[in-house]
């Protein structure tokens, strides 16, 4: 690691330390919330995966939510694109809202949600078709024949999500012939060409090698600008690497939310000073 | 001394070490025996319709066999052309087939994809009842109850015809497409349905557009395996589809497939050693050839999926 670049600190603001949901983080604050979530409750069957969630996500940062496993981070997560409707006997109380929209209101059009909200799993979910009908599927879905326009899309996502080059020429190739790596930023190229406003990534670097890791973090931070990025991670220095907000989980309570830097440097709970330290989890 | 102690343990035990292993030896041999006699019947029936489709075609050429086109080795003049048998045979495959594949795949997709747990629970079942209805009442019915139907709708069949064969056959191979196409379309993985509906597909095109595909190739399997159940059946066609040799295409005709002759020969007063009876080794071996190849080519392609997804 001779010519090791130091590696550049995406800064945001800190803020004053507070207490943990009052929290008022100025930056972060000002920005329009894309996705709010108002008081939610979760239950599978009897069992309640969430307590009373309420978190807001600015437009156009990434915001991480963190926490050890089972803590309801992921199950919060497929609710903001309602994934959860496909799992029997689960249900939600209090309001997730995308744009000021309840999306669990009734009458909410659930194909149309997904296609705003995108998602990206933790395991590599290419479909066993070619790499430009993976890419290619979410618009055909949406209606899209026409082969120009979804050459078009299937190059502009590809560019996006880094990968354009390395399957330039052979498009056509089984998906399944890409390295992990690759299937999973061929996974976001897909996501992103439903052209979504909100980007759910499921630890999405989680079964990949560092340097693929690096890879999609880079992608991230590139795709914030013109994404809203939820993303669960159990790799806190992923964390602080690519998220401006974080969320801190713990047995389905949100226990803290606020800045990233100021959540690392100075986080305002003992369990999530804890948690981020190493000390359980 | 430990060491020489546990030598003498060791000494005093070889008795009953013997014993031990004279069993073990034992059991062996019996299991071997099990495996040995399945493994000699396959080889002895494969020889023995070997050995007398030889003697067949030493008083009839392969090429008149498979190219003849009239087949009527009881009365004179003789004529051994196996294309109207297999004309029978291909008839009832075909046309069960064409009932038994949409409904199969329709009631697998049904069942795996959209069918509540419940109904699952019920329909699952009564498919397996299905499954243990003995071909005989198959035939019987087909005889007794679609038959005078299709004569009914077209007052031009006749009592025995191909048609009713080939329902009741296509019910009976039903179980076979519906259990099978089920399996593999439960298998592919939830992974590739999420995905598919967190980029906004409807059930439907999750259904046709990803889960179908991804399963198309145990899918084909199902339909080689439940062709082949067609193709060696017995006792329905010889039943309902009458027996009456003929090179024909039409559905509403009296036929016979490769199994009912060898059904009409083996109880009829055709005398051992003939001829006329080393007829049904030749039809046999012919009929083994080709489910054999059917039953390989879908285990060929069962297996691939199962790597796929393992």
């Amino acid at each position: 690691m001779s010519e090791a670049a130091p590696i550049p600190l995406r800064v945001t603001t800190p803020t004053v330390r507070q207490p943990a949901v009052a929290r008022n983080v100025t930056e972060l604050s000002e920005r329009a919330k894309k996705v709010a979530a108002i008081d939610v409750d979760f239950f599978y069957g009897t069992h309640q995966a969430l307590h009373g969630i309420s978190l807001e996500v600015p437009e156009n940062c990434v915001t991480a939510l963190i926490g050890p496993s089972g803590c309801g981070k992921s199950t919060f997560l497929r609710c903001l694109n309602r994934m959860n409707d496909m799992i029997d006997e689960t249900a939600l109380k209090g309001q997730i809202l995308l744009d000021g929209i309840d999306i669990y209101q009734r009458g909410t059009d659930v194909v149309e949600l997904r296609k705003r909200v995108g998602m990206v799993f933790q395991k590599s979910n290419p479909f066993p078709k070619s790499i430009y009908e993976n890419v290619a599927y979410g618009p055909r879905v949406a209606g899209i024949k026409k082969r120009a326009v979804l050459d078009e899309i299937v190059e502009k996502c590809l560019q996006q999500s880094a990968l354009w080059d390395e399957v330039e020429n052979r498009l056509d190739d089984s998906a399944l012939q890409l390295s992990g790596g690759q299937q999973q930023r061929l996974c976001i190229a897909r996501a992103l060409a439903t052209n979504p406003d909100v980007l759910l990534m499921d630890e999405p670097a989680s079964a990949l090698d560092p340097k693929s890791t690096a890879a999609i973090e880079d992608l991230i931070f590139e795709l914030k600008s013109n994404y809203t990025i939820v993303i669960v991670t159990h790799n806190m220095q992923q964390a602080a690497r690519v998220s401006d907000q974080t969320a801190f989980f713990y047995e389905g309570h949100l226990v803290e939310v606020g800045s990233t830097t100021d959540m690392f440097t100075n986080p305002g709970e003992k369990k999530t000073e804890d948690y981020i330290t190493g000390r359980f989890g | 001394m430990p060491q020489i102690a546990a030598t003498e343990v060791l000494i005093a035990s070889r008795g009953r070490c013997n014993l031990r292993t004279v069993f073990e030896g034992i059991l062996h041999a019996v299991l071997l025996a099990c495996a040995v006699v399945s493994i000699i019947t396959t080889v002895g029936i494969v020889l023995v319709l070997l050995l007398e489709s030889l003697q067949f075609f030493r008083d009839v050429s392969v090429w008149e066999f498979l190219t003849g086109t009239k087949w009527s080795p009881l009365l004179k003049p003789q004529h051994f052309g196996i294309l109207p048998l297999f004309c029978g045979t291909f008839l009832v495959a075909a046309g069960s087939s064409v009932i038994a594949i949409p409904i199969g795949l329709g009631t697998a997709i049904f069942l795996s994809e959209y069918a509540p747990p419940v109904v699952r629970d019920i329909v699952k079942p009564l498919l397996e009842v299905l499954a243990g209805i003995p071909s005989v009442v198959f035939g019987y019915l087909a005889v007794v109850f679609v038959s005078p139907i299709i004569k009914e709708l077209f007052p031009s069949a006749e009592v025995f015809n191909a048609a009713s064969a080939c329902i009741v056959v296509g019910f009976m191979i039903l179980p076979t497409i519906v259990s099978l196409s089920e399996d593999v379309l439960r298998s592919v993985p939830r992974s590739l349905r999420e995905a598919a509906y967190a980029l906004g597909a409807t059930k439907l095109d999750v259904t046709v557009g990803v889960v179908v595909p991804a399963a198309m190739s145990g899918i084909m399997a199902s339909f080689l395996l439940a062709i082949a159940r067609a193709v060696g059946e017995t006792m329905a066609v010889t039943l309902a589809a009458g027996a009456t040799p003929k090179l024909t295409l039409s559905f509403f005709e009296s036929i016979q497939t490769m199994t009912a002759y060898i059904v009409q020969v083996s109880q009829g007063d055709t005398p051992a050693g003939t001829l006329e009876y080393r007829t049904i080794f030749a039809v046999g071996l012919t009929l083994f050839i080709f489910t054999l190849s059917l039953n390989v080519v879908a285990q060929w392609i069962l297996n691939r999926v199962r790597e796929k997804y393992e």
